[in-house]
């Protein structure tokens, strides 16, 4: 998928990127003469269901350790050779930490973060043993077989985790990787696609129309500060980021078919290229306008980058619905609705808000 | 102003709140001259509806003066009066447009609450949780109305808010039921709950033209209300008798044409039933009680229409699709889109139809809120419908 974006980019008449949702929707649009032309994007599982014998030992170790930690401590502690008193609650908490790392392996098609969990994990335990180990009053020779076993258990976890970062499943895995498959896009190369549909009770050149104008924007869109637009086919854009920051960009707009497609995609040397491509398709029946938003952030490979791709896509698809929600209200009735509770910021009960409560 | 707040289940509280004011601009403000207390304002007080917060104001049958519009307000104007209908629509979208008014697309700000938890998003409603929208209701002095264009309806003078107040649901909430049913010359219609909502099922599908209305409760008093004053035929205490079985005898083994459930999510049942719903809804195992429209269905005639008015929230169990699907049922129901009845459910109130302020049984000032919830909620001393007076 990551060098299907790059080409689709490349190519200018094409959407910047495509979900497959969309793909499916435009088949049934363009028909069937260019859908042959398209590569074939069908999804399937790259990691199958069953885990490889690696990662479920891994599993299985880290649920058993975790329950003896959590259920026997004093026994566990009598094994290592540490006092049973002092090390109790934290030998409790360790086996909570095991036990969650254990099920989120067992449970997760891919479990790379629960892996990563279980090397930090390690680490800390041998910070524990060598710190165990300074005590005069602790069993050495006990501990040391411990920090024996540990260290082991930690070189089978850093395989089994390089193996999932390096997108390949450890040895005995039994799914491989289809090079023809369809793949989440972000999982590739930090790319994160957003998209969301609605439809509306206006013409399609009406709604073009507002569209045309980047201008409108943040009237609906609820994280963005500003658009300065320079020349018609130049604008800068500010995003609100925490703690009163803000992210800001220039965008060129990259394609402009009247009541069909607007797309903007960012140039200059920020740390994101970021796109967003609005099409327009009447719907059936009178029923009015469906408009498709889709925004992808694509990091350029700094560690910043891949940051603010993260933070843009943590807009979640829910917000994004909602600010289409809007553009739908100022479209149809003029004006972005308010209830009593939805004027205030956070939450607010279903009463009138006094003046200083509103959002300004 | 005072209004009637929600402070947790069983908790209703008469307290002061700041004035509403215009948040769009068509806005109208209401001073209330008369409100009501709704079977569904139960459901928020027994605590089985979720998403309401501590403070909100309640209620969404109400009616008054307009005191204050907005810029964008053209045909209302202040001194106006006017009842207002419970489902807040913005007049613009496909649904407004297609009549669907409960079903407004622009109206719920927390349209993705809603949606998250039915798939949709129906219209936001007046004091009815912060899932459809969080707004303020009408139990109050005063209150903020939105599309003041397109939901208020003006009220001629020479009819009393009593005969108007009820256009704002569950009049029209209670015809729509009766009018889902299709009723054609000869049918039967039988309608679960004899609360108001169910009263004016009974009385509108007389007004629709039903040849036998059949009415089932377990409040003898309620019962009489319906035969007296909403003119059902026949009633059934289903404390006393077996349902299923009297209503095949009063139909010719066939059952009633249509089954209209006027009860909603927390239903009774006498018997095993009634503890297992109870026990199941009370542990959050299931959101509704529906043991009346288990009857309903498996009362009804083959082919015949379930037509559901009660309001259910959410996940229900032991729903029997089986006699829906095996014998034709038609399942229709809907919160009820108010606007499009108000004006010829009017009309019968002028032409003298129907005087809709036979339900009322109890008349109080608006401190007087809680002991109107609990006597209602209780149906102690006879009690049916509860308006109140700010």
């Amino acid at each position: 998928m990551g060098i299907e974006i790059q080409r689709e980019m490349g190519n200018g008449t094409q959407a910047p990127v495509r979900s497959k949702g969309r793909q499916n929707r435009v088949r049934a649009r363009v028909g069937a003469e260019a859908s042959v032309k398209e590569a074939p994007r069908h999804y399937t599982e790259t990691y199958g269901k069953e885990k490889d014998a690696l990662t479920s030992f891994l599993g299985w170790f880290s649920v058993g350790l975790g329950a003896a930690e959590l259920l026997a401590p004093d026994l566990v502690a009598r094994v290592i050779g540490v006092d049973e008193e002092e090390n109790r609650g934290l030998l409790r908490a360790f086996g909570v930490r095991e036990l969650i790392a254990g099920v989120g392996i067992l449970t997760r098609p891919r479990p790379t973060y629960w892996v990563w969990n279980r090397v930090i994990g390690d680490t800390i335990d041998l910070a524990a043993l060598a710190r165990a180990m300074q005590s005069d009053d602790n069993d050495r020779a006990r501990l040391t077989a411990a920090t024996t076993a540990v260290l082991g258990v930690t070189a089978l976890d850093v395989i089994s985790a390089i193996s999932y970062a390096r997108g390949v499943p450890p040895a005995g895995g039994r799914a491989g990787h289809d090079e023809g498959s369809y793949q989440i896009p972000e999982t590739v190369d930090g790319t994160q696609l957003l998209s969301a549909i609605i439809t509306v009770n206006k013409p399609i050149e009406e709604v073009y129309a507002f569209w045309k104008n980047p201008q409108n924007f943040p009237l609906f869109m609820q994280n963005l500060e500003s658009v300065k637009v320079s020349s018609p086919s130049r604008a800068h854009w500010k995003v609100k980021a925490p703690a009163g920051l803000s992210i800001e960009w220039d965008a060129e707009l990259i394609q402009d078919e009247p009541n069909e497609r607007i797309a903007w995609k960012s140039v200059g040397d920020g740390e994101v290229i970021n796109t967003g491509t609005v099409r327009f398709r009447a719907a059936t029946g009178n029923r009015g306008t469906e408009v498709e938003l889709e925004t992808q952030t694509k990091p350029k490979g700094g560690p910043l980058g891949a940051k603010i791709a993260k933070f843009l896509a943590a807009v979640p698809k829910t917000q994004m619905m909602n600010d289409l929600r809007r553009f739908k209200q100022l479209i149809e009735v003029g004006e972005v609705i308010k209830s009593d509770a939805s004027a205030v910021p956070g939450i607010h009960p279903a009463r009138p808000p006094k003046y200083n409560e509103m959002e300004v | 102003m005072r209004a009637t707040c929600w402070e947790g289940a069983k908790h209703i509280k008469v307290e002061s709140v700041p004035d509403p004011k215009i948040l769009n601009s068509n806005d109208a403000i209401v001073r209330i001259t008369s409100t009501a207390i709704c079977g569904s304002d139960l459901h928020l007080f027994n605590g089985f509806m979720p998403t309401m917060e501590h403070g909100d104001i309640l209620g969404h049958e109400f009616m008054g003066e307009v005191v204050e519009v907005g810029r964008g307000v053209k045909k209302l104007k202040v001194g106006d009066r006017v009842v207002v209908p419970f489902p807040i629509a913005c007049g613009a979208c496909w649904s407004c447009q297609n009549g669907l008014t409960s079903l407004c697309e622009n109206s719920n700000p927390n349209a993705w609450i809603a949606e998250k938890m039915m798939g949709h998003s129906p219209a936001g409603v007046f004091g009815y949780s912060h899932m459809l929208g969080g707004f303020a209701g009408g139990q109050a002095e005063f209150a903020r109305v939105p599309f003041a264009d397109v939901g208020p309806l003006k009220v001629p003078s020479d009819i009393p808010d009593e005969k108007a107040l009820f256009l704002s649901d569950i009049f029209p909430t209670g015809y729509m039921g009766a009018e889902m049913c299709g009723i054609k010359p000869g049918d039967t219609i039988a309608v679960w709950g004899c609360g108001p909502v169910g009263q004016f099922a009974i009385a509108s599908a007389r007004l629709l033209g039903a040849e036998t209305v059949i009415a089932i409760d377990r409040f003898p008093y309620r019962l009489r209300i319906a035969r007296e004053k909403a003119a059902a035929d026949v009633t059934i205490n289903y404390e006393e008798t077996n349902v299923l079985e009297a209503l095949k005898e009063l139909t010719g083994g066939r059952g009633p044409d249509g089954c209209i459930d006027a009860v909603g999510l927390e239903a009774h049942a006498p018997g095993l039933q009634g503890f297992y719903d109870r026990a199941k809804q009370s542990m959050r195992l299931e959101s509704d009680r529906i043991p009346a429209l288990r009857q309903a269905i498996m009362a009804c005639r083959n082919g015949g229409t379930v037509s559901i008015i009660g309001v259910y929230s959410g996940f229900d169990d032991k729903f029997p699709l089986g006699s829906v699907m095996n014998r034709s049922l038609t399942i229709r129901t809907g919160q009820c889109h108010v606007h499009r009845y108000m004006k010829p459910l009017l009309k019968h109130i002028q032409n003298g139809d129907i005087d809709p302020s036979f339900v009322i049984t109890h008349k109080m000032q608006l401190e007087d809120a809680p002991v109107g919830y609990d006597i209602f909620n209780h149906k102690e001393d006879e009690c049916l419908k509860v308006i109140m007076r700010p």
